[in-house]
């Protein structure tokens, strides 16, 4: 066996063993969305609030021991988000996937992301704005932690509709940080803003202060919630729960450090905008593809 | 499915999901409304003590009591709201400076020391003259309270009355300080449209003013018909003359924010108007109505030259309604900026919760302490000179 036939059936090994890899992680993880989907819809009618998340104990053991991410250097990492809007299909998987990875309470007042549905009706300059909390939605999904669209557009006709995904913006010049009388909530060097539960008060002036509405207050540890980016996630390698989930790539996540991350390449390759730019807040989620009519 | 329709704050347009649990209820209204009788209430009793206007003299002392009662109170809100009162110090101990907020410990803290070391030096005297009289439980409680200082002679009163008016001199920066603050706590804001204004905390400080000034003269003419005492006709005047001044101002500076705020016409400026005349209309009518009840009453007052019984009705009449519209313009403030939404495309009702911890109940009971310990600290303290003069008769 010549030297080149050993390297090729190494190759196909390798290849079969890659595809066979891939394979497995799919089915795995379509397995874990059908199971999760299904088990919110049963678990809600056992107990309302969490299915999957953590308990209070589970919480109170990850504040006290928190992981340690030994590998990891916040000044080597410049985190980033991009949604193309065009993509979004209202679908509504990372809102289910965020409350149950980060343990938000399932009911329709606390979100840490959601998507807004956009709809202009023929004949119209401004667009009818809804989310999922809506109560007409809630209704006829019949439960809050059921996470979809109602069909309400059926009947009537509709120039134009699109989904924006929402979530914390992270920003440059952060206001919540600004007005935390603590020092609860802090910037970190790698980009996302974290809150400190163990010292937050609880006064939600940072709630009062972010301008897109992306802070909740959690009554049951009397702190206040938002998105983090997954960092438990992100700082060990993997993508953000919403953005592992997406099943359009409407959600683009990465590094900007590095030129040939997900998020560099797209804000590169399209025209992006932000939120609010006026805020002056600089946020680091990055839109293509929104709308006059975007809030 | 009940469980969202209990929680969520009814909208009508469209809101941030996030926003129908909304940040601030009824004790954040209360807690600027406290404060602003303090600096109202001191800036009275400053008024004798900084100006020497003597016209103010028989209530001067008891303006600067109610003022320290107040204060007392002030924080009280604050701390049945935050969600981990246990941890409110960490503002104190850490406190991040960027946030308007970090001050307050520090602020209301300082504020509170002046109060108790002037109404210290004002009533000394008298606490000695009581340590004398009194006998027992009482009497060991008046000396404990004389701090071991137990000299009334010219020069040492004389001493006590300077430093008195130096710390009240004090006192006037700081209470306009502490309530331009709490104005700043809110114009700061640049998330609300509702609240984003320069001119919020002159707003704040003014009806402050207004609010503190109409309670000195509800309570001193309730007290007077109690102890059945005469009001000082001369004090009744000199409290229409600030009130009068007070309300004129803020009315002028409330309205100037209004004209600013719908003839720049920003954008979602159709959602300020369905605001005022929709979940904040009664709120608005109160507050309006109430300062121009006051503003012509004591307008009037001025105009046909009153005195007597028919000034202190009426005055009595226009400080309630000065108390009324402030809490009004409070409400209005705090929990209109909020159901005005952030995406300025929907508007939110509050319904405020009876009985829990961020009720009215709750409310209720924080407003009514205040005047409890008023009360209590009056009888143990009597600011009215009558009532010292026969205390110093008994001992001569």
């Amino acid at each position: 066996m010549t030297t080149q036939d050993t390297r090729t059936e190494e190759e196909i090994a390798l290849s079969r063993r890659n595809f066979l890899g891939w394979l497995g992680k799919g089915v795995a993880c379509i397995g874990a969305v059908v199971g999760a989907g299904s088990a919110i819809g049963s678990t809600e009618i056992v107990s309302a609030k969490r299915a999957f998340q953590q308990d209070d104990e589970q919480y109170a053991e990850s504040i006290k021991n928190p992981p340690k991410v030994p590998d990891y250097n916040w000044n080597d990492h410049d985190w980033a988000m991009g949604v193309d809007t065009d993509r979004c299909i209202g679908c509504l998987r990372c809102m289910e996937a965020c409350k149950m990875e980060n343990s938000v309470q399932m009911d329709a007042n606390h979100y840490r992301t959601w998507v807004e549905r956009y709809v202009y009706l023929e004949g119209t300059n401004t667009a009818i704005v809804d989310t999922q909390t809506d109560p007409k939605n809630i209704e006829n999904a019949g439960s809050e932690t059921k996470f979809r669209f109602d069909n309400r557009y059926k009947d009537v006709k509709v120039d134009k509709a699109f989904f924006v995904p929402k979530l914390c913006n992270q920003c440059e010049h952060p206001s919540c940080v600004q007005v935390c009388p603590t020092g609860a909530t802090f910037k970190v060097k790698d980009g996302p803003v974290l809150i400190d539960t163990t010292y937050c008060i609880g006064c939600q002036y940072c709630v009062q202060a972010c301008p897109y509405g992306a802070r909740s207050f959690n009554e049951s540890r009397g702190t206040v919630d938002k998105c983090n980016w997954c960092y438990h996630r992100i700082t060990k390698g993997l993508n953000p729960a919403c953005v592992e989930v997406c099943p359009t790539g409407t959600r683009i996540f990465g590094d900007r450090r590095d030129p040939d991350s997900p998020v560099s390449i797209f804000i590169r390759n399209n025209h992006v905008q932000v939120l609010k730019p006026e805020m002056g807040n600089a946020p680091n989620v990055f839109y293509k593809g929104t709308d006059k009519e975007v809030v | 499915m009940e469980h969202v329709f209990e929680h969520v704050t009814p909208y009508v347009g469209y809101v941030y999901p996030n926003e129908t649990d909304m940040a601030w209820s009824q004790l954040i209204v209360i807690y600027p409304y406290i404060t602003g009788l303090v600096a109202g209430a001191f800036v009275v009793s400053s008024l004798h003590h900084v100006f020497n206007i003597q016209r103010f003299a028989p209530i001067s002392r008891f303006s600067l009591l109610t003022a320290l009662c107040f204060m007392i109170f002030a924080p009280t809100p604050l701390l049945f709201h935050l969600g981990q009162p246990t941890r409110a110090f960490n503002a104190v101990i850490t406190p991040h400076w960027t946030s308007a907020m970090a001050a307050f410990g520090y602020v209301a803290g300082f504020y509170l020391c002046l109060l108790l070391l002037e109404v210290w030096f004002a009533f000394r005297a008298d606490i000695v003259a009581m340590s004398k009289v009194k006998t027992g439980l009482l009497g060991k409680f008046y000396g404990l309270l004389t701090l071991g200082s137990d000299d009334v002679s010219e020069r040492a009163l004389a001493i006590d009355h300077k430093i008195a008016r130096i710390l009240a001199m004090i006192g006037i920066p700081s209470a306009c300080g502490l309530h331009g603050y709490v104005g700043f706590v809110f114009g700061s804001l640049k998330t609300r449209e509702w609240w984003s204004s320069d001119l919020m905390p002159v707003i704040f400080l003014l009806s402050a003013v207004g609010s503190g000034v109409g309670l000195v003269i509800v309570l001193y003419v309730i007290i007077s018909k109690f102890r059945k005492v005469p009001t000082a006709d001369d004090t009744m005047r000199g409290l229409l003359y600030v009130m009068f001044t007070g309300v004129t101002i803020v009315m002028v500076i409330e309205g100037l924010e209004m004209l600013e705020l719908v003839y720049k016409a920003r954008e979602g400026i159709e959602t300020v108007r369905a605001l005022v005349a929709g979940p904040i209309w009664v709120g608005m009518y109160i507050q309006w109505g109430m300062s121009l009840f006051a503003l012509v009453v004591t307008s009037a007052l001025l105009l046909f030259d009153v005195h007597g019984k028919r000034l202190v009705g009426w005055l009595f009449a226009s400080g309630l309604a000065m108390m009324i519209g402030v809490l009004a313009m409070r409400w209005n403030v705090v929990i209109g900026g909020q159901e005005l939404s952030k995406t300025m495309k929907g508007l939110l009702t509050f319904y405020p919760e009876l009985f829990g911890r961020e009720s009215m109940f709750v409310v209720l009971m924080i407003s009514i302490c205040p005047y409890i310990t008023l009360w209590l600290v009056t009888k143990v303290l009597p600011p009215w000179n009558d009532t010292i003069a026969s205390v110093k008769h008994k001992m001569a």
